[in-house]
């Protein structure tokens, strides 16, 4: 058993020649398959659903579209049945798929690296002749473009399927609540919360609690993003009344003006409602159906707003115009972009810091 | 040429120091027997001599004056951790061309050839192995990148005796007939009186000993290493009140 021999040791004592790329990439590849595996079971599920699911919706879309005159009543009702048919469970899927970035980021980004601390195989990896930031680098880099590529791949499926909400003008494609699911955004989401879990498995150096901080992080990123950041990715546009948004327009906020001074929301509701109550009974007819009391509820509206206007009073409309969608999602991409480069960065650099 | 080099190196977690004003030199060509009771700072030498670990204090080289980490160093190092991590769901043909894919030289006919003289199927995973055959895996991957220095952290602690004797034999052979630099952790002494040409006993975080076997045992009338090692553990307590 010992007869066997190692050959000289001092054969080669020059400084040895960085290991090449792509033997690296077969280790990657190797002991992250069964996760890539995972990412395309998913989506490949996802996107067989969405297309199935898909293929109904413009069915009933384009029935319902295909009446004559548009324009009429009986054809308005069969747009309308379309959207309550469908529109509730579409919107679900779509707040859903919110979380496919985030479980990407957690099962794929963070195991990464906690795996090889946890059980203690950073020992075996890290004092190879690779070095450690060429290693990371090996490790990160290809995972976060094949995650981030194969995401971009879904994106059109899903804006496919969303396309009759669009063309019916029942939401936008600027909606914050789709913004993200489309576009480059849904890619750059991957991405970001890709290399959030890289670096959250580096810090905490634990698989499960990892992807629990990793979930959270990407999250809380989503939160703060929808809800704080995307309507000032560029000033919004503000009109005055008589102001109708154009349908693919992203209504942000409204107030009301007179004489130059803003009056409270409340105050406003108040004024608006004790005139309609005033205007409604007038113009009701007596005997009328339920589906026209609807008709007479826009009419006394539109009254009211026509008598506020009149009198001094002046209607804002802050709001994003749908003709930025592309502007936002390169904005939304960009800065995705930079913050996973930054991490990805951060991690091969504390990689190589790392003292146990 | 010394394999492993420090000069008041210090390393500390926390409040605590696990090695402190550690100065030594280690000759190449030797089997060096790292020895102490657990919690002595072996590993954390051991670690600071693979380029795991920086420094707090002092500096460490390793093969005539390269830097722990760095290329030239880990290219010429081979380092076996505690409890020799491989990676459990591959198998051991997949961990070679893992080894090799993340090394500039790797001797697979050597891995096959030693690999099916123990026996040891490629095509199991490596977590099926028993304890002794990951050991020895570890081992023979070590080998075969055709190191300089082999370093070996507690590496038959959790072994029976007779894979403790055959993992030995490896070491000693690869030592004395291809001239590979060795250097040891263990608390396991009776094991390192056979293989062992130079000792260096830690206690406390601090080299109470380091020398050529032979020289230790002339100049301090010991029989063995391990009765030479025992008394010097049992005079640290006083040595360290005083």
């Amino acid at each position: 058993m010992t007869a066997l021999t190692v050959p000289d040791a001092h054969a080669n004592d020059a400084s040895p020649r960085p290991v090449p790329w792509r033997r690296m990439a077969w280790v990657t590849w190797r002991q992250h398959r069964f996760a890539l595996g995972g990412v395309a079971a998913l989506l490949g599920a996802l996107a067989l659903y969405l297309w199935m699911a898909g293929l109904q919706v413009h069915h009933a879309y384009a029935t319902a579209t295909a009446c004559h005159p548009a324009s009429s009543y009986a054809c308005q009702n069969q747009v309308i049945n379309f959207n309550t048919a469908y529109g509730p469970t579409t919107y679900t899927i779509a707040t859903l798929l919110h979380v496919v970035p985030a479980l990407i980021g957690a099962f794929v980004g963070a195991p990464v690296l906690a795996r090889e601390l946890e059980t203690g195989t950073f020992r075996y990896a890290w004092t190879l002749g690779v070095g450690r930031p060429r290693w990371t680098l090996a490790k990160l880099m290809p995972l976060a473009i094949i995650v981030a590529a194969a995401t971009a791949l879904f994106s059109p499926v899903f804006f496919w399927y969303y396309q009759p909400f669009f063309a019916d003008g029942s939401t936008i494609p600027l909606d914050p609540r789709l913004f993200d699911l489309h576009g480059v955004a849904f890619a750059a989401w991957t991405l970001a919360a890709f290399a959030i879990g890289a670096l959250m498995g580096l810090l905490i150096r634990r698989v499960v609690p990892a992807i629990a901080a990793t979930l959270a992080a990407v999250a809380g990123l989503l939160f703060v993003a929808r809800l704080y950041l995307q309507q000032h990715y560029i000033a919004p546009l503000i009109a005055k009344n008589p102001f109708n948004p154009p349908v693919s327009a992203w209504i942000i906020n409204g107030w009301w003006t007179k004489d130059g001074t803003t009056i409270s929301q409340s105050t406003m509701n108040q004024i608006m409602n004790t005139m309609f109550r005033q205007i409604m009974p007038a113009i009701l007819p007596k005997n009328v159906n339920d589906n026209d009391v609807k008709f007479y509820k826009g009419a006394a509206n539109s009254r009211v707003l026509n008598y506020l206007t009149h009198h001094g009073y002046t209607q804002w409309t802050s709001y994003q115009p749908g003709s930025r969608f592309w502007p936002f999602q390169w904005i939304e991409g960009g800065w995705l972009l930079a913050l996973s480069v930054l991490l990805i960065a951060a991690t091969v650099w504390l990689v190589g810091r790392r003292a146990t | 040429m010394n394999v492993v080099e420090a000069s008041g190196l210090g390393k500390r977690y926390g409040a605590t120091w696990a090695l402190r004003e550690c100065t030594l030199a280690v000759p190449a060509g030797h089997v060096t027997a790292l020895v102490g009771p657990n919690g002595a700072g072996k590993s954390t030498l051991l670690n600071l001599a693979v380029g795991l670990t920086a420094p707090t204090a002092g500096t460490v080289t390793v093969l005539g004056g390269r830097l722990p980490g760095s290329p030239a160093a880990l290219d010429r190092i081979a380092f076996v951790a505690q409890d020799t991590p491989l990676y459990k769901t591959l198998s051991v043909a997949d961990m070679l061309h893992l080894t090799r894919n993340l090394t500039w030289r790797f001797d697979l006919a050597y891995a096959h050839a030693r690999l099916a003289g123990l026996g040891i199927p490629l095509k199991r995973k490596a977590g099926k192995l028993s304890g002794g055959q990951q050991a020895q895996v570890g081992l023979t991957l070590a080998l075969a990148r055709r190191p300089s220095l082999l370093v070996l952290d507690e590496p038959v602690a959790m072994l029976d005796p007779i894979a403790r004797h055959d993992f030995m034999a490896t070491v000693l052979a690869a030592a004395s007939a291809d001239g590979v630099s060795v250097l040891l952790a263990s608390h396991v002494l009776t094991e390192l009186e056979r293989v062992a040409s130079y000792l260096i006993l830690l206690a406390r975080g601090q080299v109470r000993l380091a020398d050529a076997v032979d020289d230790l045992l002339a100049t301090h009338h010991q029989a063995s290493l391990e009765e030479l090692a025992l008394t010097y553990l049992r005079e640290t307590p006083a040595e360290v009140t005083k």
